[in-house]
């Protein structure tokens, strides 16, 4: 198919990654916000997290699409 | 109950997710030209992509809830789904059986059916599964909506409609493709989206060896938990394999070892991956024979890493129970709401009566097993100065020790998750229940389409009519799914229901396959009649067998109680197993008896002796299935070692 799937899941993630960064970082002094999560501020860590997962996605998309582009015309989106 | 409140953030990524999979519908649409494109995507997805939509479609809902909740209720011995229940058939799948499936261009199981045996087989296999798929869709939908009922207080009926308007939407748009797209996406948010709670629960209980410390505790008297009225050796709870050895009586999950290899590592789990279209269907769309034979093997890495996600934390949750820290307790069954008003007015009038009298009556009127310390508290408090109503319906279901085992993944979300990472996890779980649904709806399309609708009620027609049809009964398999939601709301342990309708439907169907694939002699009376006496096999051995702990009805035994198992599982393994060796026997007997009507050039690309081998020496080594299945299975080995 024409799309090509790592264009959507790169984006998401780095989407909700980025969102969990700035909500983290702006909640970093909100102790009892992190009670819950053994005090640590996992929304900013795992936000990291999810924003690389999405960027490697990203990379592939576009080094394939550069390489190659898709059989049949079509242009992923 | 305490709901959870969602915050801003939460929505936020709940909507992303929502917006990314409709995207992905409406940008998918403009590929959909032919009814190939819709029902197989065009046979053009990369393996990788296949591979994870594969496993994906197998992770729905039921199968988080249903995993954790047998996790708290059996401990690692669950694994046994994966272990033993799942990856040999796929590495089976994947270097036996997916050649026929995508050489002979069979648009779907029940096709190849036809193409190796004839319309009978292939009607009654399209039937029962269609069936099965609204039921397995309807199922898993129910139990996410109560789910999301009893813990974020959203109206049950909402839920339903609106995710399955979601599904509706994405499928009716990209078909298969859709589906397999979102069903890569879930895939991921599954893995992100709870691998933090699993890291969190686990640094929280001090790690894995104080972790088994405790359940090695709890195995010895499970019943202060109330997880099972009989005790066990300390590693019941810890160890893969040993509870097993002892016998059905000496692992909570009541099974005995044949039980578990045979009927569910063989029949019902080759049964399941094998045949099950559902799954199939994934490996059918790939790009080219090697990319669909890669598929179940691709799939298998992820399947056989899950029980660290899915099945730890309901040990996490026993564990955390048991040394009650922070408070934490494993979710309590929920009152009726009908129920109150006579429990409230049992606790009024208990102050009367003698103790005991007041325990049992108070007992009777909420329907559930009671602490008795509690209830006496509440009826001495109320007593002495009556109680506001929302008090008392607090303490009396606080006062329930029955446990709500599909409960235990959210507890633990609720319990470790801040806003942020919260919206995470609970949109990984409408992410596993919609595409779960996606992927009931996409096969069910395919099948009634191909296998019901153009073979017996409207053939020839042009191809723009069966994808004009492919979409309409998109709607009404949607719609069905809603139907059977409302339907099903029977059973403690998600997992078992599930289990009872493979035993009546997949697993004499594995029994067909194998002779068929492999033995060219199979005659299509044999296939049919074989089939048919599997089925009523089980059947007839659901009416005659029980669970210990059951009443005769629903669970089995209807028809007379020739023999008691000690658990339901243990009853549908070996119902399963019964039900395979009758379709095995039936179908070679009836074969030999009877005359082939296909000749041997009629079965090349179907039966295994006909076929011209695939050369896999032209790829890399490490791109041969055959490797890659030696290599895995050898990987199963070492985790069942390491968890012996």
């Amino acid at each position: 198919m024409g799309l090509d799937i790592r264009w959507p899941i790169g984006i998401m993630f780095a989407l909700i990654g980025a969102l969990l960064v700035v909500y983290g970082a702006a909640t970093n002094s909100d102790a009892e916000l992190y009670a819950r999560s053994l005090g640590m501020n996992i929304n900013l860590r795992w936000g990291v997290v999810l924003l690389g997962f999405g960027a490697v996605m990203l990379a592939h998309a576009w080094k394939a699409q550069r390489t190659s582009p898709p059989a049949g015309g079509g242009s992923p989106k | 109950m305490q709901v959870i409140e969602l915050g801003v953030v939460d929505y936020s990524i709940l909507l992303a997710y929502t917006a990314f999979v409709i995207g992905i519908g409406f940008a998918l649409r403009r590929y959909m030209k032919t009814s190939s494109d819709f029902f197989l995507s065009g046979r053009s997805i990369p393996a990788w992509v296949t591979g994870l939509a594969f496993i994906s479609a197998n992770l729905g809902a039921l199968e988080l809830v249903g995993m954790a909740a047998s996790g708290a209720k059996y401990g690692i011995a669950t694994s046994h789904f994966y272990w033993v229940g799942a990856i040999p058939a796929m590495v089976f799948l994947a270097v036996f059986m997916m050649p026929f499936y995508y050489g002979s261009k069979a648009r779907s199981v029940p096709e190849y059916l036809k193409l190796r045996f004839d319309e009978r087989t292939r009607c009654l296999n399209s039937i029962t599964f269609a069936v099965m798929t609204v039921f397995a869709s309807g199922i898993s939908m129910n139990a996410l909506a109560k789910l999301l009922n009893q813990l974020l207080g959203w109206n049950y009926n909402l839920s339903l409609w609106i995710c399955s308007a979601v599904v509706l939407l994405y499928v009716f748009k990209g078909g298969l493709t859709s589906a397999i797209y979102t069903e890569v996406l879930q895939f991921f948010m599954i893995v992100l989206g709870f691998t933090p709670v699993v890291y969190l629960g686990l640094k929280d209980v001090g790690g894995w060896d104080a972790m088994t410390k405790t359940l090695a505790q709890v195995a010895q008297e499970p019943g202060t938990l109330e997880l099972s009225d009989k005790t066990f050796a300390p590693e019941a709870w810890s160890s893969a394999w040993q509870p097993l050895l002892g016998g059905p009586s000496a692992n909570p999950m009541g099974v005995d070892i044949f039980a578990m290899v045979f009927g569910l590592g063989f029949v019902l789990s080759f049964g399941y991956w094998c045949t099950n279209f559902l799954v199939v269907q994934r490996a059918m769309a790939a790009r080219n024979m090697s990319a669909a034979r890669r598929t179940p093997l691709i799939a298998a890495v992820p399947k056989m890493l899950f029980p660290a996600l899915v099945i730890l934390p309901g040990m996490l949750a026993v564990t955390l129970a048991w040394t009650a820290k922070d408070g934490y307790r494993l979710p309590p069954r929920l009152i009726a709401s009908s129920a109150y008003a006579p429990a409230i007015k049992a606790v009024a009038d208990g102050a009367a009566q003698a103790p005991d009298a007041a325990f049992e009556n108070v007992g009777k009127a909420v329907g559930l097993k009671l602490s008795k310390d509690k209830v006496a508290a509440l009826i001495a408090e109320h007593a002495a100065g009556a109680l506001a109503d929302t008090t008392l319906r607090d303490r009396l279901q606080d006062a329930v020790v029955e446990n709500d085992y599909d409960g235990v993944i959210l507890s633990l979300v609720k319990k470790y998750c801040p806003p942020g990472l919260l919206g995470l996890a609970l949109t990984a779980l409408l992410a596993s229940f919609m595409s779960g649904m996606a992927g009931n709806v996409t096969a069910f399309n395919t099948v009634w389409t191909y296998d019901l609708y153009q073979a017996y009620i409207a053939p020839h027609k042009s191809d723009a009519h069966y994808m004009w049809m492919g979409r309409v009964i998109t709607v009404v398999g949607v719609l069905l799914s809603i139907a059977c939601a409302y339907f099903a709301s029977n059973y403690n342990n998600a997992m078992d229901i599930v289990q009872l309708v493979f035993g009546f439907v997949n697993a004499p169907l594995f029994a067909t396959f194998l002779l068929g694939m492999f033995w060219a002699r199979t005659t299509a009376h044999g296939a049919f009649y074989g089939l048919l006496g599997g089925t009523l096999t089980s059947a007839l051995f659901h009416a005659l067998t029980l669970a210990a702990g059951n009443a005769p009805g629903l669970k089995g035994g209807y028809a007379g109680v020739v023999w008691t198992f000690p658990s339901e599982m243990a009853q549908n393994f070996w119902l399963a197993s019964f039900a395979f060796t009758a379709c095995l026997l039936l179908t070679l007997g009836i074969s030999l008896a009877t005359r082939r009507t296909k000749s041997d050039a009629d079965l090349k690309g179907l039966v295994y002796s006909l076929t011209p081998r695939i050369k896999d020496e032209e790829q890399a080594w490490y791109l041969r299935p055959a490797v890659l299945g030696v290599i895995l299975l050898a990987g199963c080995v070492i985790l069942n070692y390491i968890f012996w």
